[in-house]
């Protein structure tokens, strides 16, 4: 098992594309928190009533859609190329290599989300500072939060891992994830009632962003999280019984 | 030494079957040419030894046992099926690389077989830039990182030009030489009758036949004895079975001397008396003319 997640580890740093989606995480996560953060400073000051957390996090949007992306390609990309079938005939074992691939890619996107979520929070509040309004992460469920960013953002990670097992065709895939983090929630916005946004709590993004709110809005933080990763775990667990069975 | 073992294999896809009931056995220690027209089931085959396909029914076995349950396939059995089924933005080395960790093989070995195949000083170029000869050198150099007793081959001189055709015979007969099994699939005879041993032809899934390079020419083939002369009609009343062909007279139930020695006689004067060795190629599409998926 350690063989073959050395092996992954290899085939994951050797791409480009891996460091573009992560820079692309890392980069936008930065870019539109302390955006965000300027803008609110300038239209309300040090006083308004915002959520410095929040602002300093409005880019994880956008860096879960970069590590869904990153997650669809280090399997569908095989796929595309017909590697697969040098990974497999190496590896024959094959839930032996969904899950090196999985617990490799999941370091890392943990690595690197939380990194990007840390500097986007740090960077913002820097912004805050010159009001005297930051947000510290000793404060209370603060650091949960930031904490957090990362967490969701390595879910989104491994939605995108076992969308693209599933799918094994890259544009499919990310279409699919896409749906799945972004539309589906503004799908279920239509719902009215108490039980349609009870539904709406439920809801991928809905349900996994919890985690990153000082304030939560719908299910409790780690509840949520939790429904977030059985999102996940539907689409992994029919691709691996699938990848058993199909042809490479 | 039975290397590898196919028992009444078959894999169908829908409604076409790709290989139906296929058995043969690669021997060890010998170069195995796998022939048969394009479509005939060599890929899919090599597939399913590979546990790449499943099949659809029958079994194959590597060494004994199915491939799935190698502990370190690579070391056993190296294969090359797609030279260009990588991907393009890894370097050489680091291709190899990941395949050799995958099979706990020592990292310096990916020097070793880069250097082997002539691409040492392109190690760390994107295999995107490569050319076909290029790509089916770092293919074998892949199948080779294990130092396998075994090595699978799948239409390896496709595409390649003399220089690197020449190259491959000559690593397929050096490694049989080093008491390596070579199975090598090929939809051209000629190229078989350069390399292999031992021939295992198959069309439209079947098997046709599994045999030696010589009982396969003997067996499917027969030669015949060209003569020609000033008076050919006169011969040929003294030949039953000879057919005319344009000028000469083609013969396969007497031997040159018979032919000769009834000739002089009767005083007829011959230009020419030739054995005809039947070549590979012809026994080839002898045998294959049935089954050629799509005959032009």
């Amino acid at each position: 098992m350690i063989d073959v997640m050395r092996s992954e580890w290899t085939k994951m740093r050797s791409v480009r594309s891996t460091v573009w989606t992560l820079g692309a995480a890392g980069g936008l996560m930065l870019v539109v928190g302390v955006l965000g953060s300027l803008a609110v400073v300038s239209m309300q000051g040090g006083s308004g009533s915002y959520d410095q957390v929040s602002v300093s996090l409005a880019g994880l949007p956008f860096g879960a859609l970069a590590l869904a992306t990153l997650g669809v390609i280090v399997i569908s990309g095989e796929y595309r190329t017909g590697a697969i079938r040098v990974t497999l005939a190496a590896v024959p074992d094959r839930l032996r290599f969904l899950a090196a691939k999985t617990v490799v890619f999941t370091v890392v996107a943990l690595v690197v989300g939380t990194a990007a979520s840390f500097a986007a929070f740090l960077a913002g509040q820097a912004v805050f500072a010159g009001e005297g309004a930051a947000a510290s992460l000793a404060d209370p469920e603060v650091l949960r939060a930031v904490f957090g960013g990362g967490l969701y953002l390595t879910a989104s990670g491994l939605l995108g891992l076992a969308c693209g097992a599933l799918i094994r065709h890259t544009p499919g895939a990310i279409v699919t994830v896409i749906a799945l983090i972004m539309v589906l929630p503004v799908l279920a916005a239509v719902l009215t009632g108490e039980t349609g946004r009870r539904i709406q709590e439920y809801v991928t993004s809905n349900a996994g962003s919890q985690i990153t709110k000082v304030h939560p809005t719908g299910l409790a933080p780690w509840t949520g999280l939790a429904v977030y990763l059985l999102w996940v775990a539907v689409p992994f667990v029919v691709a691996a019984v699938l990848l058993r069975r199909r042809d490479a | 030494m039975t290397a590898i073992r196919a028992t009444n294999l078959t894999k169908r896809y829908g409604r076409t079957t790709a290989v139906a009931g296929l058995s043969f056995d690669v021997k060890a220690g010998q170069v195995t040419g796998f022939l048969g027209p394009n479509g005939a089931g060599k890929s899919t085959s090599m597939r399913m030894i590979l546990g790449l396909d499943r099949p659809t029914s029958g079994t194959v076995t590597v060494d004994g046992r199915p491939y799935s349950k190698l502990e370190h396939p690579l070391r056993k059995i190296g294969a090359l099926l797609d030279a260009r089924a990588v991907h393009g933005g890894r370097s050489a080395r680091n291709h190899l690389l990941a395949i050799a960790q995958s099979n706990a093989i020592p990292s310096s070995r990916v020097k070793e077989v880069l250097e082997m195949v002539g691409l040492g000083e392109v190690a760390g170029r994107r295999i995107g830039g490569f050319s076909l000869g290029m790509s089916q050198r770092l293919g074998i150099a892949a199948a080779l990182l294990g130092d396998p007793e075994i090595l699978l081959f799948d239409e390896p001189v496709n595409g390649l030009d003399p220089d690197g055709i020449l190259w491959i015979r000559t690593l397929m007969r050096g490694l049989a030489a080093e008491g390596r099994t070579v199975f090598v699939s090929s939809h051209l005879m000629s190229e078989m009758a350069q390399t292999a041993d031992h021939l295992i032809v198959i069309g439209r899934g079947a098997l046709i036949a599994d045999t030696s390079v010589a009982e396969f020419i003997g067996r499917s083939s027969q030669g015949y004895v060209r003569v020609r002369s000033p008076h050919l009609t006169e011969v040929a009343s003294l030949l039953p079975d000879a057919e005319l062909h344009h000028d000469h007279l083609r013969v396969t139930s007497r031997s040159p001397l018979e032919i000769g020695v009834l000739t002089a006689e009767r005083g007829l004067a011959l230009e020419e008396l030739t054995f005809v060795q039947p070549t590979l190629e012809a026994a080839y599409m002898e045998l294959t003319k049935d089954s050629l998926e799509y005959s032009s």
